[in-house]
């Protein structure tokens, strides 16, 4: 029996406001427990919750990104539940209202096909707390990010692979990047995905029954653990038995998702509309406000890369992979740089040096401006391409301006005719027999004499100007 | 220190001249509430300290005149958030509870120099309507002290209604202002939903909850209503509209004015005394220039059902936060979180709060949302419509607070649907987020019968107009309670 696999995921993302999503207390990551909240994040007596129409407006922008229908007439609600990171013991979501509904985003797999995954809706809502099981037998709580308003998007049940799924969490971590509604750290938790995953016999017109997985944070876990439990799903279906609609865990070390709970009936989270917060209409103005404000989307950076700085397809499709990359490219290449070289140095040694160091770009010391001024010099042969690697070691490791760096450590490449001349004349005189065995043929000869003359120079001189002169002095010898 | 025979007029013209230091009439203040609350029990807490100081300030920087509520002291509903006062909501669950921030009405009545002198008793989390619910004490109707003061504002409405303060403060969900009012013969106003900011007011029932004056005459509500009037940033459901001065267009002169009285409030169940009462005043009005019909409000009915499930429902999910966890009570000896939960709650809410939140949270579950939760909503948007429809003819509507005069400690305590049908009158007016006022219009075997008016969103100003010349026309608000054997 040949199996078929249906993938949805729920994905969460925060967002960069600047406070809370009904409060005013500040969005800010790592800070001391509980030192970014207030008496409304606390849920104290007699608080109301106070809409930040900021983080509506972000994840109105992020829905339209996604291509989705934006609600007009919205309301919030609350969902209620008791746990310690959750003070009010409810959370204030869009249940009945997202703001979003019936978008897409298309997904390009490694072999170049491209599919169209559907978004049955995304709303806006409110992050928990945390809770820290400490080993003194208490339970401490930290509500510092209670209220960071996040948007949640649930994928149509379109997702037919690991891969595909992998996909999908890339694109979407992209678009949402350059959207600038986050900045999509996987490092800080900011994007999490809940996963379901179900199979079936092809041709079978009933899904499968779901199996769960909560809270990955590494887009590699989620690809594993999916292609984990499509084979044991299948393995149980095949041996006659059954699947369970149940919560599993992805155990990195062996590779294997581990069941966590069973699912009994269906949580009743009580949802109904919260009376604290008016219902909003949408206007048509609104709307289209928040369309002006979206940034650039990769799609289209993509296109003007190739167009009209002649950037190849592919090379343009991953300077456009991160919003980081993308704009410090850009940035780059409006500080004068060649669109081309600024590519190839991007993908090139920059990107070699992020890898090795598993840093982002904006922990280096590199500035566009920098990457740019290394460019230019190499371009107007102030530098050789051998002096550049130099350069670029150090403008990447320290905030050192390159121009005056090179002068300052002599690196700066010798092409004056009028200053290589007597150099050459002098190793053409030292070397009688080199000139003999270049008249013979014999071209290693010019090697010889181009490594004695850098010797000279102590590797400067410019080994195109070098050579024209060369060439032309042992002609008339 | 007389409460019974002034008003915030001519106590303010005695502070301005002089006459009486606010530092005096404070002192007058604590004096009285320790001996007449004696018999009464109204208030929880007293803010003497704070208030001596605060007195003193004003003597040596001086009374506006300008300003009729300076130097005034007044009590404060327990579920009103007062910084660093002990605020309970008279609920074991928050028995400990020093609250590190104030209520924007209590930072509006500090602008307007008023004196909180102390936090006044109240059924549980604003539960009830006898104040018999408070986890710490029964307060007595001034009247007579067998009597029940009405609730949940019980404790405002004695403090004032004996003596002890010109104004207070309290909440009003399904009546809780207006019906204590009634039973202890004087003033009580619900604002339109909206026009006072809710922020720092312990929720019972978010989409109901309104803060209002209660005090001895119609013009004294005014002041105290324009003070804690107005827009908050912090209360999203707060209207922006501007406040008028409710004190002005108190002249008596209601000729023309259009008056509605919709049969159903008039149904079995009001008692035949009230009725009268309440036919003698319409007879009042008329003679006033004003003109009376009989209209009707026909899903009126359905209101106290209506209202149960969704302040129930609203209730369960915002008393969620009361989980032993952060502030208030927390259950000894408990094993794990679950217990921490089950115990607190149980151990810290009283009956009838249990009660709604079981309620509540039955009528939000997934398999009866629809049949209960939502029915109701749709159901309220038809008592709105049954109010709009008689307000697109009407200036105001009149009818009784309550069916009954105050009934006694105890009788009904434990007859819930019978408690609740006290509110049928009251109720539809939350539904429908309009002012609501309870204002003396009779007694019977000495107690006093409460005048409902009810206007259109906003439109205070009109109920204060007919309320203010109906008073001038009758002697009620002058009558005198009896407390302890003397007044």
């Amino acid at each position: 029996m040949n199996f078929e696999t249906t993938i949805g995921l729920e994905v969460h993302i925060e967002m960069k406001t600047n406070s809370k999503a009904y409060s005013p207390a500040p969005v800010v990551y790592g800070a001391e427990p509980n030192t970014n909240t207030n008496v409304i994040d606390w849920g104290y007596p007699g608080v109301l919750p106070q809409l930040n129409k900021g983080a509506l407006e972000y994840g109105m922008r992020a829905a339209l990104a996604l291509n989705c229908e934006i609600a007009r007439d919205i309301h919030f609600d609350r969902k209620n539940y008791f746990y310690p990171d959750n003070p009010k013991a409810y959370q204030i979501t869009q249940a009945q209202t997202p703001i979003g509904h019936d978008g897409w985003l298309e997904i390009e797999l490694e072999d170049g096909t491209k599919k169209k995954i559907g978004i049955e809706e995304m709303h806006v809502e409110e992050d928990a707390g945390k809770n820290t099981h400490a080993g003194d037998g208490y339970s401490y709580v930290d509500l510092n990010r209670q209220g960071t308003p996040l948007i949640e998007i649930v994928s149509k049940p379109d997702i037919a692979s690991p891969e595909e799924a992998y996909a999908y969490l890339t694109r979407l971590r992209q678009i949402i990047q350059f959207t600038g509604v986050s900045d999509v750290k996987m490092e800080e938790g900011s994007m999490r995905a809940d996963v379901n995953i179900s199979v079936r016999p092809i041709g079978s017109t009933k899904f499968g029954t779901k199996t769960e997985m909560k809270n990955l944070n590494s887009f590699e876990h989620v690809k594993k653990g999916l292609e984990y439990e499509a084979k044991r799903q299948e393995r149980v279906l095949l041996a006659g038995g059954e699947i369970q609609q149940e919560t599993r865990r992805f155990d990195e070390p062996s590779g294997e998702t581990i069941l966590m709970r069973v699912k009994e009936g269906k949580s009743d989270y009580r949802y109904f509309p919260e009376p604290d917060l008016p219902p909003i209409h949408i206007s048509d103005e609104w709307v289209a406000q928040v369309k002006g404000s979206i940034p650039e989307m990769p799609d289209v950076r993509r296109k003007r890369y190739v167009n009209d700085w002649g950037i190849t397809e592919y090379d343009a499709g991953v300077l456009t992979q991160t919003k980081e990359m993308s704009d410090f490219y850009e940035a780059t290449v409006a500080a004068g740089a060649d669109a081309k070289l600024a590519a190839n140095w991007l993908m090139g040694e920059v990107s070699a040096y992020l890898n090795a160091q598993k840093v982002e770009l904006g922990q280096t010391a590199l500035t566009p401006e920098h990457l740019a001024t290394m460019i230019k010099l190499i371009q107007d042969e102030t530098i050789s391409s051998k002096i550049a690697k130099k350069v670029f070691k150090e403008i990447i490791k320290n905030d050192t301006e390159p121009k005056a760096w090179v002068e300052e450590k002599g690196m700066v490449q010798l092409s004056d005719p009028a200053k290589l001349q007597p150099i050459i004349d002098e190793v053409l005189d030292n070397n009688a027999q080199s000139i003999e065995d270049f008249k013979n043929g014999k071209d290693r000869a010019v090697g010889f004499l181009v490594g004695n003359i850098m010797k000279q120079t102590h590797g400067k001189a410019n080994p195109k100007v070098v050579n024209k002169l060369l060439m032309a002095s042992l002609k008339e010898r | 220190m007389d409460y019974f025979t002034t008003d915030l007029t001519s106590l303010h013209e005695k502070l301005v001249n002089k006459d009486l230091s606010v530092e005096e009439l404070t002192k007058e203040t604590f004096k009285t509430i320790k001996d007449r609350d004696q018999q009464i029990a109204a208030f929880l807490a007293l803010n003497e300290e704070a208030a001596l100081k605060q007195a003193k300030e004003l003597d040596q920087n001086g009374i506006d005149p300008a300003n009729v509520l300076a130097g005034i002291p007044i009590a404060i509903k327990d579920n009103i958030v007062t910084k660093g006062l002990r605020t309970t909501a008279a609920s074991k669950m928050l028995e400990n509870f020093d609250p590190i921030y104030d209520a924007t009405v209590m930072e509006k009545l500090a602008a307007a120099q008023m004196i909180n002198v102390g936090k006044v008793n109240m059924d549980e989390f604003a539960m009830g309507g006898s104040t018999e619910s408070s986890a710490f004490k029964v307060t007595k109707n001034a009247w007579d002290q067998t009597k029940v003061p009405g609730g949940s504002s019980g404790g405002s409405a004695a403090a004032v209604a004996s003596g002890q303060v010109l104004a207070a403060l309290g909440s009003d969900t399904g009546g809780s202002i207006r019906q204590p009012a009634a039973y202890n013969g004087i003033v009580g106003v619900k604002p339109t939903y909206g026009r006072v900011s809710r922020y720092g007011l312990i929720a019972f029932a978010s989409s109901l909850d309104q803060i209002g004056p209660l005090t001895r005459t119609v013009k004294d509500n005014a002041y105290v209503l324009n003070a804690i009037s107005g827009h908050d940033s912090r209360d999203f459901t707060s209207s922006d509209r501007e406040v008028p001065d409710f004190t002005q267009g108190l002249d008596g002169d209601i000729k023309g004015m259009k008056i509605a009285v919709p049969k159903e409030y008039f149904g079995e169940g009001v008692a035949k005394d009230v009725k009268e009462a309440i036919k003698k005043a319409i007879k009042t009005f008329e003679s006033l220039g004003a003109t009376v019909d009989e209209v009707s409000l026909p899903h009126s009915k359905y209101g106290v059902p209506v209202y149960y499930i969704i302040a129930s429902s609203e209730a369960s999910s915002n008393l969620q936060r009361f989980d032993g966890i952060r502030y208030g009570f927390r259950a000894q000896d408990v094993k794990n979180l679950e217990d921490v939960y089950v115990r607190s709650r149980s151990e810290g809410f009283g009956d009838e709060v249990k009660r709604r939140i079981m309620l509540g949270t039955f009528s939000l579950s997934a398999g009866t949302y629809d049949a209960f939760f939502k029915k109701a909503a749709q159901v309220r948007t038809l008592i709105c419509q049954d109010f709009a429809q008689v307000f697109s003819d009407y200036d105001l509507i009149l009818g009784p607070t309550a069916p009954t005069t105050a009934y006694g400690i105890g009788d009904e305590i434990n007859d819930p649907i019978t408690m609740y049908m006290n509110d049928i009158l009251t109720i539809p007016v939350n539904l429908a987020g309009l002012p609501g006022m309870s204002l003396p219009a009779g007694f019977s075997n000495g107690l006093p019968i409460g005048m409902q008016l009810i206007a259109p969103q906003f439109r205070e100003d009109t109920m204060y107009k007919a309320g203010y010349a109906f008073e001038q026309a009758t002697d009620f608000h002058k009558q005198v309670p009896t407390i302890g054997g003397q007044n």
